[in-house]
Order: structure tokens, then sequence, then C-alpha cells
């Protein structure tokens, strides 16, 4: 299957035939088209119809085979909504199609007094956990979900976090304390019971097992627990269990200023990063409408793409590791040194330098960076024959992972599924090429694709997209584009310091910025990126002040996770173990 | 001193060579958790355990010293009597097993003629340690290893027994020292090929070494059977497992790799060095090797180990009858 790479006009928005298509369908229904800078039309809903048109948009003609994302914005301290319809909780679905390369996003405007919507689950499967995040963070129920219930805070937990009433900081409500009844209502509270999922503790007169597996598990890649119903080692069934990496990074996003947010994107998925810090500054930049020089976006993707390698190499590592073979690990762990060797030199700093700024990059190349990076391409590419042919043309690795946990494209799609894990189905969609952003569409590379969606294809395309990560590195080194590494605009972080000194009116300029921070025009924009993982993007609404008013991340550990289940009933415990490894999570990118 | 009379000496002697070859092959054992760390450094590109003392060679006293002290803790829902009983199984089943292992012509503890077949009895013992120590720790990761070792143990027996028959039927005795003897020419890792190759797989299955090391499986099982041990009971269940390896070893060389046979040097090392080999292979297939899922490893040893042990036995049987005096 093969994605039509787009003409850069069919990418702006304008007059949209599947605008005029719902126009059309459901007339006054639609009640507004919200203009934003999301780069795609934004549609207000009625809540009685929202059904009715999603399950238009699912259909054939529109082919919006994925719900990409769905959450909320608490409206009510929200300033700047002058001509939008009157809600206090704004619900939003963010649809995808990729057949068409197109996305919608619809909104549904709420009361607090009637905090309701009709479950989509039976439309997009991966809308339950969505909806159960929905709920958990802003109190929003949904009608007929199958099992509404809290997702990332504890079961005890009072209050919906990302609503703005919600305290923020630990200041702001009295001393946590932990009594030993309290100790024991938590524990009893984390009790698996497996009747609250609809499932039975035995079968004719056998008994099933309950395994907890996690949160402490060696190939639990983190704090990540599923509860399997076992019949003796075959999985009846499992629910897996998230949370425990849960930092709210959405709500810290609203007391951080625009520039003071970008550490925390580092942390989102922790191996990957600069490349958080791109769809976050991206966003940013949209809003402040700032254009970066070609210097700074092809650095940009330099670095984005090394952390794709040293990311994919811990993957790699760890996904032969899984699989029980123990010496892989050392070695990719060697070659991520080289990595980090390069990255520390360039940025400063190895896992999480936050190096990326509003409008450009923290500081210029080092002298001699052309030579660490040209030594890191030359190490590379006989290390990665190695592992293909120890490893990956092994036959207990073959044996292992062929045609284990194995799913087809429309099912992938209709999970959420993106990234590497899409693509081992046999599907082109790479948003590097699909819809290129920081110069992505000057640069020579091919986009590897599987056949099975299985666990082994999953593992191979992450060798060949290292491979292809290598050769826009190489671009980058040899056509470089000289100029300045921070465009020149009034909203770059931190601005110019050469021109503070010159004139009353830049040094007022100057000291706003650095301790306020930017101040940034109410609207709303995001970004969407082709991250490690998969497609990650922030979804920034701006109330014209220093700070965002509503951050959604959206991570692509998240749904991956979510399509557990439905891929290990009659499976293994082995081969939960090689599916685990070859999803390629981080619980911190799950949780946020 | 006439209670001196060469019968006693004998005996004190045979108590002193027993007593060597019981601590050398506990300490061999212990030694090689060391020299299996030492090892995977080297073919992993890092150090291994290199502080203590020079080259690390004082870090076994140092694992020692802190397993000894560490709590030696019985979960409270755990069957006692069986919990406390497995790692001693696990310990003495192997050890004493090297009764009947002939090192030199004269070192030795006994010679009996029963000698392949109590090392058989000694293997089948084994399984009971891992079976028990699982169940008694009321864990479910306990509980699933355990399951693993006997079903895995249970296939991998029944041709260990059939893949040595060819070896008795060439060397006419059980008795390990004649078929040290009978190798003076040929080692039997020639006409015995593959008797050789599937004794080694059972072997490498009954001591649970990875790839075999189902019962364990840390990515899956997170150390399965024994996950509620501690301190010096898991030490035991531990330093097992090497001592499994050595005996293995040892009796791979005694009856495929003739025994003490070899030039120049003097018996007793050549046979060390015979048996340091298979020793570094067993850690080497541990460096090298992925995990095969569970359930293979079973139809791999019913589908084809089990045909090819006996297509083995019948071929030396009818070699053995064909040129045969009259």
């Amino acid at each position: 299957m093969s994605v039509a790479t787009p003409s850069p006009d069919t990418l702006k928005t304008g007059p949209d035939s599947t605008v005029e298509a719902l126009r059309q369908r459901f007339e006054e229904k639609i009640v507004l088209e919200q203009a934003t800078l999301t780069g795609w039309p934004v549609l207000w809903v009625a809540r009685d119809t929202l059904t009715e048109v999603l399950a238009f948009l699912r259909d054939k003609s529109q082919a919006f085979e994925m719900l990409y994302d769905l959450s909320a914005i608490d409206e009510r301290l929200r300033s700047h909504r002058r001509g939008l319809p009157v809600s206090d909780f704004t619900v939003f679905y963010h649809l995808l199609s990729v057949s068409r390369n197109r996305d919608i996003i619809l909104k549904v405007a709420l009361s607090e007094d009637d905090l309701a919507l009709p479950s989509i689950v039976p439309l997009y499967p991966n809308a339950n956990w969505y909806e159960r995040e929905v709920w958990d963070m802003f109190g929003i129920t949904f009608q007929g979900h199958p099992h509404l219930s809290r997702i990332l805070m504890p079961p005890t937990w009072h209050g919906h976090p990302l609503r703005k009433d919600h305290h923020a900081r630990a200041t702001e409500f009295d001393p946590y304390t932990l009594t030993v009844e309290g100790q024991d209502r938590e524990q009893q509270a984390l009790k698996f019971d497996p009747e609250a999922w609809g499932m039975r503790r035995r079968h004719d007169d056998s008994e099933f097992m309950f395994l907890n597996l996690g949160p402490n598990h060696p190939s639990a890649h983190g704090a990540f627990r599923l509860v399997l119903q076992l019949d003796g080692e075959e999985i009846i069934d499992c629910v897996p269990d998230i949370g425990y990496h849960h930092r709210g990074a959405e709500k810290m996003a609203e007391r951080q200023s625009w520039h003071s947010f970008i550490p925390y994107t580092d942390r989102i998925d922790y191996t990957g990063g600069v490349m958080n810090n791109l769809p976050y500054v991206l966003a940013v930049e949209k809003l402040a409408g700032i254009t970066v020089t070609k210097r700074a976006e092809t650095i940009r993707v330099m670095m984005a793409e090394m952390f794709r390698i040293t990311s994919h190499l811990l993957f790699l590592g760890t996904y032969l590791q899984d699989l029980g073979a123990m010496t892989p690990v050392f070695f990719t762990f060697t070659d991520r040194q080289k990595g980090y060797e390069v990255i520390e030199a360039i940025t400063g700093f190895r896992m999480h330098p936050a190096w990326y700024r509003i409008g450009g990059v923290a500081h210029d190349l080092p002298k001699g960076w052309e030579k660490l990076v040209k030594g890191f391409l030359d190490w590379m590419p006989k290390r990665l024959r190695e592992y293909e042919r120890a490893m990956m043309e092994n036959a207990i690795v073959r044996e292992r992972t062929r045609h284990i946990a194995a799913h087809d494209t429309t099912e992938a799609l209709a999970w959420g599924i993106t990234g590497p894990n899409l693509r081992a189905t046999g599907l082109d969609f790479d948003l590097r090429k699909q819809r290129p952003y920081s110069g992505y569409e000057n640069f020579d590379f091919e986009i590897p694709i599987g056949h099975n969606g299985d666990a082994f294809d999953r593992g191979q395309i992450r060798i060949e997209e290292m491979r292809q990560s290598l050769r826009i590195i190489q671009q980058c080194l040899d056509h470089m584009p000289a100029g300045d590494y921070k465009a020149d605009h009034p909203l770059t972080t931190p601005p110019p310091r050469e021109r503070m000194l010159q004139h009353i009116e830049t040094l007022i300029t100057h000291f706003l910025q650095v301790s306020w921070g930017p101040v940034l025009k109410p609207n709303e924009s995001m970004q969407m990126i082709e991250a490690t993982k998969g497609i990650n993007s922030y979804y920034l609404t701006s109330d014209g002040n220093t700070m965002s008013y509503r951050t959604r991340i959206r991570t692509p550990s998240f749904p991956h996770l979510q399509h557990i289940p439905a891929l290990m009933r009659g499976g293994f415990v082995p081969d939960l173990i090689a599916h685990l490894g070859s999803i390629d999570f981080v619980m911190a990118d799950v949780d946020r | 001193m006439s209670w001196l009379t060469p019968q006693v000496v004998a005996v004190f002697v045979a108590m002193a060579q027993a007593l060597g070859i019981l601590l050398g092959a506990v300490l061999l054992g212990a030694v090689m958790t060391v020299v299996e760390r030492r090892l995977l450094g080297l073919w992993q590109d890092r150090y291994g355990p290199n502080r203590v003392g020079p080259f690390g060679s004082l870090q076994l006293i140092a694992d020692m010293l802190k397993i000894f002290f560490k709590e030696d803790w019985i979960p409270p829902f755990a069957d006692r009597t069986l919990f406390v009983l497995a790692p001693a199984i696990a310990m003495a089943s192997l050890l004493l097993s090297f009764i009947v292992i002939p090192f030199t012509p004269a070192l030795h503890v006994a010679d009996w003629n029963i000698g392949l077949l109590f090392f058989l009895a000694m293997g089948g013992i084994n399984v009971y340690a891992v079976l028990l120590g699982g169940w008694s720790s009321g864990n479910k990761y306990a509980l699933i290893g355990a399951m693993r070792a006997s079903a895995q143990t249970l296939s991998y027996e029944v041709f260990m027994g059939l893949a040595l028959m060819g070896v008795v039927a060439m060397a006419g005795s059980f008795n390990l020292r004649d078929i040290v003897n009978a190798q003076e020419g040929l080692w039997f890792i020639i006409p015995q090929f593959f008797g050789f190759c599937t004794f080694l797989i059972a072997g490498v299955a009954v001591t649970h070494r990875h790839p075999f090391d189902q019962p364990e499986a840390e990515q899956e099982l997170a150390d399965g059977y024994h996950v509620e041990y501690s301190s010096m009971k898991f030490g035991m269940f531990f330093i097992g497992e090497y001592v499994g390896m050595v005996l293995v070893s040892a009796l791979i060389v005694t009856l495929f790799f003739g025994g003490w046979h070899g030039p120049l040097l003097p018996p007793i090392v050549w046979f060390a060095i015979k048996t340091g080999f298979f020793l570094m292979l067993f850690v080497l297939l541990r460096a090298s090797l992925p995990r095969p899922r569970y359930d293979r490893v079973m139809s791999f040893g019913w589908k084809v180990c089990l045909p090819l042990t006996l297509i083995n036995l019948m071929v030396t049987g009818a070699a053995i009858l064909l040129t045969a005096p009259e």
C-alpha cells in the first residue's frame, strides 16, 4: 500500500471537500468552522449529531480511518474566545485519513452541568483509552463506554487534574500524608478484580490464573503493569494498567512559560532527546509567526536523526534481550555511546539536551563538528550489518518473532498505530515524506516498509530506518547551509544579546522577554512530527499570555499499548514478551 | 604403629580423595560463577568484575561473604519444609554424581559398575529440587517455572539415557572406568557422534543452562522457580547450576573424549583441559544464543532428538552385531 506524496498546495487549508460534504449533509448541525493555525479544518459540531458525523467521516467516501487524538479543554477561564460557541468544556476529536493525507478536527461544546457525550468506541476502538483519559482528567462521562474508569491517576484520586480549578503545584494543597490504613486502602484499590473487566475466574472445572506482570517486571520496559488471564501459559485475555509514570506534563505546561516548558518535552519520550523539542517549538513558532533560518532547520534535522538512531539502538538491544539474547545490548550501547559523544559535543548534554529554542537552536555548531559526525557515519553501517547477520538472520530469533503479534494495515489504522509499527504492515506513511516539516522535503531518503506487520518486521524495519537516518545525517554534513542559527524575529527566545545594550527600547524588550518570556497571540496551533516511536504532536492553545492555556501532547506509545490485548489473546507468555519488546515504547511517552 | 595397617591407610586415602573431590567440585562450581562473568565480559566488549583483587581474582570471596550475610528470608506464604529442602536437593544430587566419575586412573571416589545409571538417577532426582522449590514458594512465576522445568526435564531425560546407550553398548559396561579404558584407541566422539550431540543438548537442558533456561527465563518469568529464594538458599541453587555444568562437562569428557587419555601431559591435566573446554562452551552458548520458545524446546526434544538417538542406538547395535566375533 502506498500513500501519494502530496503537492504542497493540497496541504494548505482553504475550501475543503470534506467540510463542504459535511455542510451539505448536516446543515446547521455544523455550528461553525473555526479559523486556527492547526493546518486542518476545525469544525464545531452539535453534541446530538456527533456520532453520525463521525460515522459519516469514517466511511469509505471520506475515509478518515484513524482516530488520531481525542481530548478536551477546560474553557472556563479562557478570555479570548470571541466568536466561538458557548462552552465550559470542549472535547475535540482529531481524525486522520492516511489514504487522502488529510485531517479534520471536530469540537463539541459542553456545559458544566451536563458533562456527557456518547462513547465512540463502537466506531473507533482506540477511543476507549482516550475517553477514559478525558474522564480521568476532566470528569466528562461517555455514555455507553465499556469500562469508564481512571486510567492515569490512581483509582482513589479525588478531582480531575486538568480542570482549571484543580491545583497544579504541591504548595497549593495540604502536605501529603500516608497512614497505615491509607496504605492498605491504596493497595486494596490496586488489586485486580476480574469481574469488573467482564472476565471469568473459572471455566468448566478449571480455574484461570491471573498473573500480575509488572509494574516491576524486567520486560515491562518501565513501570507498566499487565494483568494476564492465563490457562497454562496461554493468554486468554489481558488488561494493561498504565499511569505509574504519570507526571502531569500537560498540566505543567499551563504553569510554565512558552520557553521554560522546553526541558519538560525532552522527558516525554525520554529516549528521543531533542526529537521531543521539535513538535513543540514548531507549534510555538506557528503561533509566533516565526520562520526559522535554513541553517537552524538543517541542524534540527541532523540532531533529530541522531536521536532517532540512538533511540532505535536502545530498542534493538532490548528487543533482542527480551528474546533471550544477552549480548547484543552491550554492542548497541557501545554504538549509542558513540552517538552520544557527538550529541554531547554539539548540544552539551547527552539524553535530555533541551537544545531547541523558539526560533532556532541554543547555539551554533561547535568547531570541528564535521569530523565527529563523520566518525559516527563511518562507524555505524558495518555494525548494523553485523546485527542483521548475527541476530535478524538467526533461526531462533526468526522463530520467536515471525507471525507473532501480527496485524494488517486496516487494523493498525483502526487502533491508531503510527510510526515504524504502522510501516511494518506495509504502508509507507511517514510524515517526513507525506507532510514534510523542518525542511525534510530537501532530503533524499527512503521509507522502509515491512510486509507481515509482525514482531520480526517491527525489529527489521528499525535497522533499515537507522540506515536512512545515516543518509539524512550525511546530507546534513555535506550541505550544511551557512547563516544564523536563530531567526531574526522579536519573539525568538532568548532574544539576541548583541543588541541588548544598544538602546533603552531593546533593553526593556530583552528584559521582559527573558524575565516573563514571550507573549503569544491568542490562537490554536499544532504540529505533528515523525518521532522515534511514531507520530508525536503538540496541540497548543494560546490565550494571549506568557503561558500556554492548554497543551495537548499526543504520543505514539499510548495507542500502541492499548492495542496489546487485541493482539495477545491466544498467544503464549513468551510471545507477549517478544511483542512488548517489538513495540518500542517508554512509559514516560505513554503516561506523560 | 600397629593400627596403621595398609587397609586403614587405604580407607584414609579414599576418604581424603572423596573429600578432595567434593571440595574441588563445589569450589570449581563457585569459581565458574566468576569465570563465566569474566568470559562474558570478554566476549561482550566489556570488563566484567575486575575490581576485587588482582584482575578480579578475589571477587569470589567478596561474593561469598556477601551471600552468607544476606538475610535468609522465608516468605510467610511458603511451605516451609519443602522450601528449605529444595535447595539441599539441588546441591546434593549433583554433588553425589561426582562419586562415579574417574578423574585419573588413581583418583576417584567409587568404582561402581552401575556408574552411569547412578548419574541418570541423580539427574532424575535433581528435577525435584526445581519442582519443589517452585511449588513451595507460593509464587505464580515460580510455579510456572517449576511447571516448565518438570516438562522440560521429562522430555530431555528420555533421550539423555538413550543417547548414552550407544557408548554403553560399545564399551560393554556401565562402569565409567571401563568406558574410559575402552576409548584408548579411538574416542567415542567419532563412532558415537550423534550420541554426543544429543547428550550435549540434553546436558544443557538438564542443567537449565541457556538456551534451555526456560524454568528461570529472566525476561519472561523474572527468575522463575527461585524468585523467592535469598541468601545461601539461593546460593545453593546458583552454585548447584554451576556444579551441574562441571558435572556434565566431566561426563562428556569421560564418555566421549577419552577421559584422562592424552599424550605427554599427566592424566589429571588432560582431564582438566578437556573439561575446561566444555565449560567454556557452556558460557559461549549463553553469550551467543537467543532463547527459543518453551513449546518449541519440547517439540525439538521429542521430534528431533529422540528419533535421532533411537536411530543412533539401532545403528550402533547393528554394527556391533555385524562385527562381533562368532
